[in-house]
């Protein structure tokens, strides 16, 4: 009869584990399109996490606010644009391009073209260093007998 | 030595890239509402629930919405300058409280006093939301017009207050 009890603790565990978890969504595959939409969206309180993985109160706000426009049948374009006017395009993981943000858009591409064209130099100039001319007898010879394994008579 | 120089040049830039990287604050995200109207919005006053208040009844005057909580621990650090400037009259500020309870809210202000004009509630941070608010406190000035002029973010300082808030204040009610 001591089992019971123990059954009685386990289950009570159980349920405080249940306490934590998110509510239950009525519909999931509008809280699919949630969650998708509110991992593109920057939370501004933990400012590196998107408001589907953020536990702030203001990420847990803005998914009702998400899951609301989207039951009452907005857009995604809408919602992205409803968060844009009041929080700025630094709510957005996926920044748009302006001229604003032109460098970050741009930037790897121009140091990638840097890069290789750095590169392509280095290159060249290497090759230029290069002393092609034809090996002297005396110079073939030793290269003869390295080749052959003797190796080379040091003095 | 222009081996040595190419490094060095690269490596300064860095600096300066970092050292402006460094100034900056992160958590001072631009508002996109500056110069546009104040989110409208008619909320229940904190002191008596059967009252309301809209952004157009304070059409006309230069106001100042700062929005707190009573669990905000910045909150406290920006108060007694609030109290100051309400003790000044030089501007009504209008609080929104956010997300809190009433009967938090109301105790927290006998305790610590009250600066506030009116204080309407926003106990579920909807109409937070609309004015873009993701730390308390933080603190609006709005024109004659209801357009929103500027938004300081954290607590209050002196310095902003006597650099930028108060300045722009005296300028709109000119």
């Amino acid at each position: 009869m001591k089992l019971l009890p123990a059954l009685i603790l386990a289950m009570s565990a159980m349920l405080t584990e249940a306490a934590d978890a998110p509510p239950v969504a009525e519909d999931p595959v509008l809280e699919k399109r949630v969650i998708r939409l509110a991992s593109e969206l920057r939370c501004l309180v933990c400012q590196n996490q998107s408001i589907a993985d953020s536990n702030a109160d203001l990420a847990a706000d803005l998914r009702r606010q998400v899951r609301e426009m989207l039951k009452a049948g907005k857009t995604e374009e809408e919602v992205r644009a409803f968060m844009v006017q009041r929080y700025g395009d630094f709510v957005l993981y996926n920044p748009p391009v302006k001229t604003a943000t032109a460098l970050l858009w741009a930037g790897p591409f121009v140091l990638l073209v840097v890069a290789v064209a750095a590169l392509f130099l280095a290159l060249m100039r290497r090759r230029a260093q290069i002393d092609e001319r034809e090996l002297t007898p005396e110079e073939r010879e030793r290269a003869r007998t390295l080749l052959a394994g003797g190796g080379e008579k040091r003095p | 030595m222009n081996r040595f120089l190419i490094p060095l040049v690269a490596f300064l830039v860095l600096v300066v890239f970092l050292a402006i990287g460094l100034s900056l604050d992160p958590r001072e995200v631009p508002s996109p509402l500056i110069d546009k109207p104040a989110p409208g919005f008619r909320l229940a006053q904190l002191r008596d629930s059967g009252k309301t208040l809209a952004v157009e009844e304070l059409r006309g005057q230069v106001w100042l919405l700062n929005v707190w909580a009573s669990w905000c621990a910045p909150c406290l650090e920006e108060h007694p300058r609030l109290l100051e400037l309400s003790q000044a009259r030089t501007v009504p500020i209008v609080g929104l409280n956010y997300k809190d309870s009433r009967d938090a809210a109301l105790k927290w202000l006998a305790k610590h006093g009250d600066p506030y004009s009116t204080i309407v509630t926003d106990p579920d941070g909807r109409v937070g939301i609309e004015y873009g608010v993701y730390g308390v406190p933080e603190t609006f000035v709005i024109d004659r017009h209801g357009i929103i002029r500027y938004k300081h973010i954290g607590p209050l300082t002196a310095e902003a207050l006597q650099g930028a808030i108060l300045p722009l204040v005296r300028r709109l009610q000119t």
